[in-house]
């Protein structure tokens, strides 16, 4: 099972260090095999895992493969092992299966690159941190993966690097990613030490499973705050960061810069959506704190209808996408939030099948249009490329939730959850935000796909249909968007619900049951709401046909409104970029000046006074040397010559001198003798 | 024997010729008469022998009995050590007038400091 992501850690190594050979000697075709073969094996061996378990007893579920221990430290025991049980297959699937088809989709759309190998290692890089996320075992593994597919989010959304916007765009995906990873850790550290102070330490996921229940009464040292909640809050928090939640979702729509496989990939079926199956993973913990739900779901309904307000107005067709996505997730946290985690899941999972396919379709236009992803530049494309036209309406069917496409099994089970929970508040803000969804879908497609041509004549002239290894993927993309939703289908209709079945050990802690099970059980009502959506959603449709289709209504009149304000606003983000600019990029800039103000004149004023004391000392200590030693020095010398100088007058040279000498010399060792021997 | 005679005044003797001598030594500039002068101590020397050996009494100086001539014996040895001394001195005479073309020895102070 450990094949599953060491396949594509090894296809990224040798993209990465084979690849520039590679690609001068064999072609790129070399690196598409190495590239896409690594992951297309992943979900042959996962598909045959899940084969393996489905033998086993629902209760039973899980596989371990332990491949070596990591870190003991103290009472912290980690090692690197992968868990598979129903949660980490449905991701694995999702992640190597649509991450399969993006790279056979990039195989094409990324043809005439330079840097094919560099993209393809990246994206086989990214697949093997996202499956380390998904199926460690332990916490700490899951954060491991965490961070790297934020790193491979930095480097695939600069991959073309030598544009600096498109560094830029990176850069603060990171960064705004790091904020939420801060919160992550700081949450991990305090359910650690809660464990710790329960007698069970450890961050292995199922371990804290079984030991959750005993965390319910441990409040935080000096906070006094309950301690799952304020876990949970901060993991919650990190979340945002990660799957573009307010108030860090801004990097999203930045990172529409990088390559559209990258988009429909990273941005649209697996990275983003880290945040949702960390929640659920962590069920145990999330259904324990009640507060934090509920912060969970209101976030979540306020994102969905947020981003769908800004989407309305985009003219980029990749940024309508993006506020999409972001609004998109907004119902997933919604629906883990309120409690309903299998429901959450199942739209992740039919989100990944139709936003790849969206964002896929999207890149096709793109690479139609010669690089022009303008909207208000598009238009009558239907006739151009059907297979495209037909992949996308069939995917934003499914994202409006019209029945009986994907989305509506999903969207709908959300809605409704989201009632009978009695979170009625978040239940109008999704309802609301599912009417927007579709206007703003069906004004895209509209935009894109109908009426006259607007753009230049080249252009015109370049139109045509994507290559067959972008058009196949479409088409199984748009495919499982129409009949994704059979997985799940609301309980009014059929009772038939294998998917939130195959989940559910997952989510069979006692506290988790407790809040899944807690709402309202009508078919009748359920079926009433239904209803309810269906013709907000149907409203919707109308609205953006009379206006876009049709053209009866002119969407200049509504920008115009209340003075054009509104539309300012919505068009521009509503200048939350602009707020953050000012309240944390500007204060934070200043700052780093400050410090380095201190850094230069402080810090190395006291080196240069430093410097400035030894020289003093070395100067004193000279003189020393200059005046003490060498006077002494000099001084024996002077004195050797002075004494010299004496004794050269002895050398007289007369030899009666001499003589004289000897004579008196012998008198006086007499004269001593004589002395001596009397004395 | 020597009636008036004793020892003492040959040693006094012996005395003043050492006196002359050794003031020949070292007063003349000649080097011959330095040379002289060294004869004339050696001599003294020489008178002291002879008195000692005279006057000395029953045994010898080197103890023996039978004889006592030790003293005469040491004179000869003495007389033949000045014959052989003055031979080198009389050659160093030679070189120093080879190289100074004088013999008179305040021309070689050419050691002086």
């Amino acid at each position: 099972m450990r094949w599953i992501i060491l396949l594509p850690l090894l296809g990224a190594a040798i993209n990465f260090l084979a690849g520039p050979g590679l690609q001068k000697t064999v072609g790129k075709r070399a690196i598409s095999v190495v590239g896409c073969g690594v992951v297309i094996a992943a979900f042959v061996i996962a598909l045959y895992a899940l084969t393996r378990m489905l033998r086993l007893a629902p209760d039973d579920r899980f596989m371990l493969d332990y491949l070596w221990p990591w870190m003991h430290i103290g009472g912290l025991d980690l090692d690197i092992a992968f868990w598979l049980d129903p949660l980490s297959m449905v991701m694995t699937l999702i992640v190597t299966g649509v991450g399969g088809l993006i790279h056979i989709y990039s195989t094409g759309y990324m043809h005439d690159d330079e840097s094919y190998w560099r993209f393809f290692g990246w994206l086989n890089l990214f697949t093997f941190a996202m499956l380390t996320l998904v199926l460690g075992d332990n916490l700490w593994l899951m954060f491991v993966g965490w961070e790297g597919v934020g790193l491979c989010s930095f480097a695939l959304i600069g991959f073309w690097y030598k544009v600096p916007a498109n560094t830029t765009a990176g850069n603060k995906a990171f960064i705004v990613n790091r904020v939420g990873d801060l919160a992550f850790v700081v949450a991990l550290y305090t359910l650690f030490q809660g464990l710790s102070s329960i007698g069970h330490p450890t961050l292995v996921t199922r371990e804290i499973a079984k030991y959750a229940p005993m965390l319910a009464g441990v409040t935080m040292p000096y906070l006094g705050w309950q301690l799952v909640g304020f876990s949970t809050l901060l993991m919650f928090i990190g979340a945002t960061g990660k799957s573009a939640q307010i108030p860090l979702y801004v990097w999203l729509p930045d990172a529409m810069a990088g390559p559209t496989p990258v988009s429909a990939l990273i941005h649209a079926a697996t990275m983003v959506t880290a945040g949702i199956y960390m929640v659920a993973r962590l069920n145990f913990l999330f259904s324990m704190a009640p507060a934090t739900m509920t912060v969970i779901a209101v976030i979540g309904g306020l994102t969905a209808l947020f981003a769908a307000t800004i989407g309305l107005a985009q003219n980029d067709i990749k940024k309508v996408l993006a506020y999409s996505t972001v609004s998109q997730l907004g119902y997933m946290f919604a629906a883990v939030g309120v409690g309903a985690y299998a429901a959450g899941v199942f739209h992740l999972m039919t989100h990944a099948f139709f936003k790849a396919c969206l964002f896929l379709g999207s890149g096709s236009v793109i690479h139609a249009m010669g690089g022009e992803q303008d909207m208000r530049k598009m238009g009558g494309l239907r006739h151009k490329m059907p297979i495209t036209y037909l992949t996308f309406l069939a995917a934003t069917l499914a994202i409006a939730g019209i029945p009986p496409f994907a989305g509506f099994m999903s969207k709908d089970e959300i809605v409704w959850q989201a009632f009978a929970h009695g979170h009625v508040f978040v239940w109008f803000l999704l309802l609301l935000g599912a009417a927007l969804t579709v206007f703003y879908m069906f004004r895209q497609v509209y935009m894109t796909f109908f009426g006259e041509f607007r753009g230049t004549h080249e252009q015109e002239h370049h139109l045509h249909e994507s290559p067959p290894s972008m058009a196949y993927v479409l088409i199984v993309l748009g495919v499982l968007s129409v009949i994704g939703g059979i997985g799940n289908i609301p309980e009014f209709l059929i009772s038939w619900k294998p998917f939130e079945e195959f989940l559910a050990p997952v989510f069979s802690s006692p506290a988790t049951r407790h809040v899944v099970e807690s709402h309202l059980n009508s078919h009748r009502v359920e079926a009433g709401f239904a209803l309810i959506t269906f013709i907000v959603v149907i409203g919707g449709w109308y609205f953006a046909d009379v206006m876009y289709r049709q053209e009866r209504i002119d969407a200049e009149r509504f920008s115009r409104m209340f003075g054009g304000v509104v539309y300012d606003w919505v068009f521009n983000k509503y200048y939350v970029d602009e707020l953050y600019d000012y309240v944390i990029v500007r204060p934070y800039l200043a700052a780093t000046r400050v410090l380095a103000w201190f850094d230069l004149h402080i810090v190395d004023g006291v080196v240069n006074f430093a410097a400035t004391v030894i020289i003093f000392l070395s100067w004193l200590s000279g003189l020393f040397d200059k005046y003490v030693v060498d006077g002494l020095v000099n001084a024996a010398s002077n004195v050797t010559l002075d004494v010299g100088n004496r004794l050269r007058r002895l050398q007289t040279g007369s030899i009666n001198g001499y003589l004289y000498g000897i004579l008196a010399a012998v008198m006086v060792i007499l004269l001593v003798r004589a002395v001596a021997r009397t004395g | 024997m020597g009636g008036g005679i004793t020892l003492y005044h040959f040693l006094v003797l012996s005395l003043i010729v050492f006196g002359l001598g050794m003031y020949c030594v070292l007063s003349r500039r000649n080097a011959i008469g330095i040379l002289m002068g060294v004869e004339l101590i050696l001599n003294s020397a020489n008178i002291n022998y002879l008195a000692f050996d005279f006057y000395g009494g029953a045994k010898g100086i080197t103890g023996a009995v039978a004889y006592h001539y030790d003293g005469q014996i040491f004179a000869i040895f003495v007389i033949m050590l000045a014959a052989a001394e003055a031979v080198i001195g009389l050659a160093v005479v030679l070189a120093i007038y080879q190289n100074f073309k004088t013999i008179d020895v305040s021309a070689t102070e050419t050691l002086s400091g």
